[in-house]
């Protein structure tokens, strides 16, 4: 596999680190010519010393070959304009982007971004779970779609207490599918009774969520997370 | 009319003001106060401070539905995500990105956003003071794509005609 990792910071240099070491055709783009060259100086003679936004560096650095284009500058509007470059202009089948500003990540995907790793959106879903509030939690993303695993913990007052999961209206394109009681993972079930305490695990878009935390939170959502 | 330009530099600065003298509404947004600087004591938009791709930024600006978006920073990345969110994401209905990388100018015209490369403009115009060919690009190279995402808007209507460089 050949990737065209853009951006040689910290990240793009672990990249093409780990890449080299797993086999793969690794070509770096870093357009400061002095940590170019300590790049080049540690993992060998991979690195175009030029701006992975500009088009004609792009090609020269075999972007129309590349399997996978990785952005992972420490700008968002750089990683977007080289994975739309990259997309568009020289017909790379996938594109993954860092993207730092948690509201850029629906822009980016829409935009055709086809891969978006936030780091800011990781970190902050590692603190939601660390926070005991009455709202639902984000576990994570599913690849190459907009649905996200979400959790709800079920707690007195939760409206979904002592009902079965076929009495709940949960939104179309939601899917619950377990539930963690007392620390054992069990699949859910329409006939399921829900307790105080348990974990819903629910599959959803992003614009179920208002009525899930309704369903099974109870009370209005509070504004957790940015970009909702 | 209402005219929203991201970046206040020499261009930006005096497509506001001589908007403004047409009698358009004008909001004006740069990532540093001093930048307003160059406008004159006369003009009567808003000078908003604040970093244009920021899409809660043009939002409180007002610049949702504007019905010119000109993204004139000195970063051609900033322009075009600026303008992409303005086509997107607040209804824009022509906007054009400043580009001067001509490979990307090209490309971004192809996807759906009008735009403007000083390259090509300065290169053009010393040819043709030489009498020597040019590129025969307009000034504004308008849209000849859908913008990638813009499935429920129509095309961002071409301009009509090139400045001339």
């Amino acid at each position: 596999m050949f990737v065209l990792v853009v951006g040689g910071g910290k990240v793009g240099y672990y990249l093409a680190k780990e890449l080299i070491e797993s086999n793969h055709e690794v070509v770096v783009m870093e357009k400061d010519r002095a940590r170019a060259a300590q790049i080049t100086d540690e993992i060998g003679s991979i690195v175009v010393a030029q701006d992975g936004c500009e088009g004609k560096y792009l090609g020269e650095a075999g972007c129309a070959r590349a399997d996978i284009v990785a952005a992972v500058t420490g700008d968002d509007e750089d990683n977007l304009v080289i994975c739309q470059m990259a997309k568009h202009h020289f017909d790379v089948r996938r594109t993954i982007a860092r993207v730092n500003n948690p509201k850029n990540e629906d822009l980016f995907r829409h935009l055709g971004v086809d891969e978006i790793i936030s780091p800011t959106r990781m970190i902050l879903g590692s603190i939601e779970q660390d926070i005991p509030v009455h709202e639902l939690l984000h576990l994570g993303g599913l690849g190459g779609s907009e649905l996200e695993i979400i959790e709800a913990h079920l707690q007195d007052g939760s409206p979904a207490i002592g009902r079965t999961t076929g009495e709940l209206s949960i939104p179309e394109g939601c899917s619950l599918f377990a539930v963690v009681r007392d620390g054992v993972a069990s699949p859910l079930r329409p006939d399921t009774v829900l307790r105080s305490g348990d974990k819903v695990i629910a599959i959803g878009r992003a614009d179920c969520e208002a009525m899930l935390h309704e369903q099974l939170i109870g009370s209005e959502p509070e504004a957790l997370r940015p970009g909702l | 009319m209402k005219i929203v330009i991201v970046g206040c530099g020499r261009v930006g600065a005096a497509l506001a003001e001589s908007f403004d003298a047409l009698g358009n509404e004008v909001i004006i947004i740069d990532i540093t106060t001093r930048a307003f600087d160059r406008l004159s004591d006369e003009f009567r938009g808003s000078a908003i401070r604040g970093d244009g791709t920021d899409e809660d930024v043009l939002r409180r600006a007002g610049a949702e539905g504007a019905d010119v978006f000109l993204a004139f920073t000195e970063g051609d990345n900033r322009n075009v995500m600026a303008a992409q969110v303005a086509a997107e994401n607040l209804g824009a209905a022509r906007v054009i990105a400043k580009i001067n990388d001509p490979v990307r100018a090209a490309a971004y015209s192809d996807l759906g956003i009008a735009t403007i490369c000083r390259t090509t403009m300065q290169s053009d115009a010393v040819h043709l003071y030489l009498g020597l060919p040019t590129s025969d690009m307009p000034g504004v190279i308008a849209p000849t794509g859908r913008h990638h995402g813009g499935e429920h808007h129509e095309p961002v209507r071409p301009a009509a005609g090139g400045t001339e460089a």
